[in-house]
């Protein structure tokens, strides 16, 4: 079974007071996450990332296709108590301590008193908010409000937790702290999809990711395989070289970053590096070592983001 | 079912932020009536009470089921804590209905503390019991009929427009409400066809408010029939049912951007 499954979800919005215009939020979505995985959902601001969650949420419904968690329909209110959801920057109500808020939602959920208690103080203790629980959650920061808003996401045991931009507006602590907390919850199985600008959590804490621009998908597969398929170019670093001999390796290299005793040198394949060693070697220069070119999820990103601007421009003219 | 749940804890935020102590207005509202009134004959004194008491208890009452009411569905929406809920098992019209009755619920507090409070006033004017200690507590429940019906179309503005412009047109309804009987009688003496049609759909479909009054006469020390108190009822059930019937129709469509 699916934990997610997304079918040519479409979102139009109406904006304009007297000269109504659809815009479209959300372009024929289609997505599939598995049970126990941790997904990261990526992109822009406006990328159509919260409008996916809110309709998986049912806070707005979509134009046209649909969407099944757990194998079940959004409506569906069965398996609406077998997931959680935290979204962007919460906010809940101020005047209630992090225990009552807890106790509030776990009543929603229909649990019984005594689990009831026993999971707010098996959470609060979980977040770091124990010995805060019983103040108002209008006296808590930014972080802490965070963390309450995880443990209202956790209340239920859920298989499948949704969280929008867990991260956002935490500070390096927080940011490690929320990070640690979707980590142990991967660690025991559930499954986690969660947007985020921050790339460094996602690519740490990820084992698939789904790119958004513009409400399009414009890549989606395992971390490993998208970073790795962009492996083929190697880097030289070279040391001992003049500026005659860096413009005689420009002819080879797809790019040259000069360092303080001599470069860092990118070619495409193993026969342009043995060029570039042979150049490097006849100048009196030295080797210092070669290695595959990783790309990073935030050179992915930015990459794929700027590729598909410049297609969208092309198409327009 | 979820509704109770929600209720509290629409109740318990009206409680943290203060709603009751309107209350601690009215004691005064009272003392002071009854020192200053002091004066007067005996029974003088004790129609003024009562009519001033039940009319506090009304427009206190309105006050809150219209600016608390309206803020019911636009606060959880503006403050996005309607986010986390509605993606928990929770149907929509659930939601509607735990924050009407949390509200009256709150009205339901207020009501009683406050005819215990002209109950009490009226022992003291009065040196001991009398019967006009009971008979406010009727009209007391037409009272709080009404309140329900307002706070049920505050919640039906509050599910689709803006705080201010609900509060305009709750006010307005309110206003038309209290008077609706004249909209029959001018229906009544209007020759013209398409104005009486008007003016009689218009008596139907707004709500007739001067179904729950019978204040003046209680302070004359009557009391509101069983017949008429089950016909507020009956209205109040039906014209509240209806219009949560629409918030809810309302609310489903809702995309909350």
């Amino acid at each position: 079974m699916l934990a997610l499954e997304i079918n040519n979800l479409t979102k139009d919005y109406t904006v304009g007071f007297w000269k109504k215009r659809p815009v479209r939020a959300l372009n024929d979505l289609n997505l599939q996450v598995g049970m126990g995985e941790s997904f990261g959902f990526l992109g822009p601001n406006g990328a159509g990332k919260t409008t996916t969650l809110k309709i998986l949420m049912r806070l707005i419904y979509p134009t046209t296709g649909e969407a099944k968690i757990l194998g079940c329909p959004l409506d569906d209110m069965q398996m609406r108590a077998r997931i959680g959801y935290l979204p962007e920057q919460p906010y809940f109500y101020d005047y209630l301590t992090a225990r009552e808020l807890l106790n509030y939602c776990a009543k929603i959920f229909g649990l019984n008193k005594a689990e009831a208690l026993k999971r707010t103080d098996d959470l609060l203790k979980r977040v770091g908010l124990f010995e805060a629980a019983d103040k108002q959650l209008r006296k808590y920061s930014k972080g802490m409000l965070q963390r309450a808003g995880l443990a209202q996401a956790l209340i239920n045991d859920p298989e499948v937790l949704f969280l929008d931009e867990p991260m956002s507006g935490l500070d390096p602590l927080g940011r490690r702290e929320v990070r640690d907390l979707i980590a142990a919850l991967r660690d025991q199985g559930k499954t986690v999809f969660f947007s985020s600008h921050v790339l460094s959590d996602v690519e740490a804490l990820c084992d698939r990711v789904a790119i958004m621009n513009k409400g399009c998908l414009i890549e989606s597969g395992k971390l490993s395989d998208i970073l790795k398929s962009r492996t083929n170019e190697l880097e030289a670093v070279v040391t001992g070289i003049d500026e005659a001999t860096l413009n005689e390796l420009q002819v080879f290299a797809t790019q040259i970053v000069p360092a303080p005793e001599g470069a860092h040198v990118r070619v495409q394949s193993d026969k342009e590096i043995e060029y570039v060693l042979s150049i490097v070697h006849r100048a009196g220069g030295r080797l210092v070592s070669v290695n595959p070119v990783r790309e990073s999820l935030e050179d992915l990103f930015v990459r794929e983001i700027s590729e598909n601007a410049k297609v969208a421009k092309q198409a327009a003219s | 079912m979820k509704v109770v749940p929600i209720a509290l804890n629409t109740f318990r935020e009206s409680v943290r932020d203060r709603v009751l102590y309107n209350l601690i207005l009215f004691v005064l509202l009272l003392v002071g009536a009854s020192i200053f009134l002091g004066e007067l004959s005996m029974s003088q004194e004790s129609k003024i009470i009562v009519d001033i008491g039940l009319s506090a208890m009304r427009i206190f009452g309105v006050l809150i089921s219209i600016f608390i009411g309206i803020g019911l569905v636009y606060k959880e929406i503006d403050k996005r804590t309607i986010y986390s809920l509605l993606a928990k098992p929770l149907h929509r019209h659930e939601f509607i209905l735990g924050k009407y009755f949390g509200l009256c619920l709150t009205l339901f507090v207020n009501s009683v503390v406050m005819a215990l409070g002209i109950s009490l006033a009226l022992l003291f004017v009065k040196g001991g019991a009398d019967p006009i200690q009971i008979k406010i507590w009727p009209t007391a429940y037409l009272i709080f009929l009404e309140l329900m019906v307002m706070t049920a179309i505050s919640l039906l503005f509050s599910s689709f427009s803006s705080p201010a412009l609900s509060a305009l047109l709750a006010f307005f309804l309110f206003i038309i409400g209290t008077f609706s009987a004249d909209l029959k009688l001018f229906a009544a003496t209007v020759g013209s066809g398409v104005v009486k049609v008007m003016c009689q759909a218009l008596y139907y479909v707004l709500p007739n408010l001067a179904n729950f009054n019978f204040i003046m006469a209680t302070a004359h020390g009557n009391t509101p029939s069983v017949g008429m108190m089950g016909a507020a009822t009956m209205y109040a059930a039906l014209y509240i049912s209806a219009l949560l019937a629409a918030t809810v129709m309302i609310f489903q469509r809702r995309n909350f951007k």
